[in-house]
């Protein structure tokens, strides 16, 4: 069933689109994450625009957190405080990142920002993850108990601030610090920001596992929802109707995908997340290092 | 078929007397954008009107038909490698280029048209496009690709020999709108050409709009984003919730 998309002025099949959402759903119920960083560079491969595409993933990335929170808030594994304070951080870079955003779409660089804006952080975050999951699997078949946290570098700076429900004094500079770079990454690659949040939040701010998916899941809607009305206003851009679409594919998506993240072990579940990031990543290096099919293109400013 | 002929027939009875003059049908003046619009055929057919019957010696005539859709200024940029990995190097700005382009005729072009015709009247595809470029050197290969990818992604479409010319009277033609299709008024012209001079030309419009939601859509981007971009929120907000709510019952 084919369908015109308003804003994108394309006509594409819906139920690829459903398809799509449903997809990434799957994913992120599997694994957490809310999907954007795999559900942009998709809509490229199905010939949505790259700004529409971008912004309308802002779009439903809003609807994905927004479920998942309401469910974050019923078992209080949500620190509001520290969410409000990387919050702070967020709407900044959000804006900055509109900014650089629309400067290099003038000058037809915004492909090449968001491709290796993709291909820098998904790589380095897929082989941290990695990384991680594969030497959590060794240790523990060498029976070996889990590593401590340690005292960090970070919690010597000024302006601290009590966080209860994470159990935490720290001071807010490094949540400000990773809400300003995750903002700009939200508004340049349409993405929540989660793949980068998460381990900033375990690793650098030392923040209990528990609370960190809701916490920085509570941050994303917002972060989402200023792209999202930034997008629209600037360059009107958020297509409402292909947003919908991927909003109840991957909805229904990530219900199925939550049932069957339970029946796998955690490590093994970190291990496929890791090597899903790299295996998009890798595709993504290689379209920047192959000569493309036609090295001309065209750019109608949309 | 024997029913197009009738309305011919009352369409040459209509019009006053010419020496070689063009009447023209068309299939649909106006395609409607809704939701599940995938491209249409639009069938352009007319007739020759004449007063007495053509010149005995004269060669014979030749139509040519062009779809124009709404012309659009766009950047053609090129990718070279730099440091290592693609990136587009160049640029060539283009004033104006259609952004649908069709031209069907009775024969090859080059055989129906002179080249002073065909300046004269913009009907080939790379007339139609208009361009000022003094950033590169070699700006034709931009034009070159701009008409290549266009015509690979069906907007810029060649029809030589797509136009049905019988009896040196009635001609038609079919032209496919591809499924991405800008809104606008889509010029449509006809030219009556013997030994590569226009005769006679027509012109009339087939109007392509968003119609229903698509349109109150598009327009409440561009006229009230503000507006636009907060139902956008409040859409996936409420479809967020209404997600989750459904799925609590579901468990419970």
């Amino acid at each position: 069933m084919q369908l015109y998309l308003p804003i994108a002025e394309v006509s594409v099949n819906a139920i690829l689109l459903l398809g799509l959402g449903g997809l990434v759903g799957l994913l992120s119920g599997m694994f957490g994450v809310g999907g954007g960083f795999l559900i942009t560079p998709l809509l490229f491969l199905v010939g949505i625009p790259p700004a529409v595409a971008v912004a309308t993933s802002a779009n439903q990335i809003v609807a994905s957190s927004f479920s998942a929170v309401l469910a974050h808030l019923r078992r209080r594994t949500v620190d509001i405080p520290m969410g409000l304070v990387l919050l702070a951080g967020g709407l900044v870079g959000s804006a900055l990142g509109i900014g650089i955003f629309n400067a290099l779409r003038a000058r037809g660089q915004v492909d090449l920002l968001v491709t290796l804006s993709y291909v820098v952080f998904l790589g380095s975050v897929g082989s941290l993850m990695l990384w991680e999951a594969l030497r959590t699997t060794l240790r523990e078949r060498a029976g070996a108990p889990p590593q401590r946290r340690r005292h960090f570098w970070v919690h010597a700076l000024p302006l601290k601030m009590r966080f209860r429900v994470s159990g935490l004094y720290i001071s807010v500079i490094p949540p400000v610090v990773v809400g300003v770079a995750v903002g700009i990454l939200s508004a340049i690659m349409g993405v929540g920001g989660g793949f980068i949040l998460v381990p900033a939040m375990i690793y650098l701010l030392g923040m209990p596992t528990r609370v960190v998916v809701g916490t920085s899941t509570f941050q994303i809607i917002f972060v989402t929802a200023f792209s999202t009305l930034l997008h629209a206003i600037t360059n009107g851009t958020v297509d409402i109707l292909l947003a919908l679409l991927l909003i109840v594919g991957g909805v229904i998506g990530a219900q199925a995908g939550a049932r069957l993240g339970t029946r796998l072990r955690p490590e093994r579940l970190r291990l496929l997340l890791a090597l899903l990031v790299l295996a998009v990543c890798a595709q993504l290096a290689l379209s920047l290092l192959l000569p493309p099919a036609d090295p001309y293109s065209l750019d109608t400013g949309r | 078929m024997r029913r197009l002929a009738l309305v011919l027939l009352l369409l040459l009875c209509a019009l006053p007397a010419a020496a070689e003059r063009i009447v023209l049908g068309l299939s649909e003046d106006q395609v409607a954008l809704t939701a599940t619009f995938d491209g249409r055929d639009i069938l352009i057919f007319g007739a020759v009107r004449r007063e007495e019957g053509p010149p005995p010696e004269a060669a014979p005539l030749n139509v040519i038909v062009t779809v124009s859709g709404p012309m659009r200024p766009l950047t053609v940029r090129r990718a070279e490698r730099r440091f290592g990995i693609w990136i587009n190097a160049s640029a060539v700005r283009v004033d104006q280029a259609p952004s649908f382009y069709a031209v069907a005729t009775t024969r090859p072009l080059s055989e129906i048209l002179s080249d002073t015709e065909d300046l004269r009247h913009s009907i080939s595809i790379p007339r139609a496009i208009r361009a000022v470029g003094n950033e590169v050197i070699d700006r034709d290969s931009y034009i070159e690709a701009l008409i290549r990818i266009r015509t690979e992604e069906g907007s810029y479409q060649m029809l030589e020999g797509g136009v049905t010319f019988t009896e040196q009277t009635l001609f038609r033609t079919r032209v496919t709108l591809p499924a991405t299709l800008t809104e606008g008024r889509y010029a449509t012209r006809i030219f009556l050409t013997r030994e590569g001079a226009v005769v006679d030309t027509f012109e009339t419009a087939i109007s392509v709009r968003k119609v229903g939601i698509e349109r109150w859509l598009f327009n409440l981007s561009r006229r009230e984003p503000v507006q636009y971009g907060v139902l956008a929120l409040l859409i996936a907000l409420a479809a967020g919730w209404a997600a989750s709510a459904a799925f609590q019952a579901l468990r419970g």
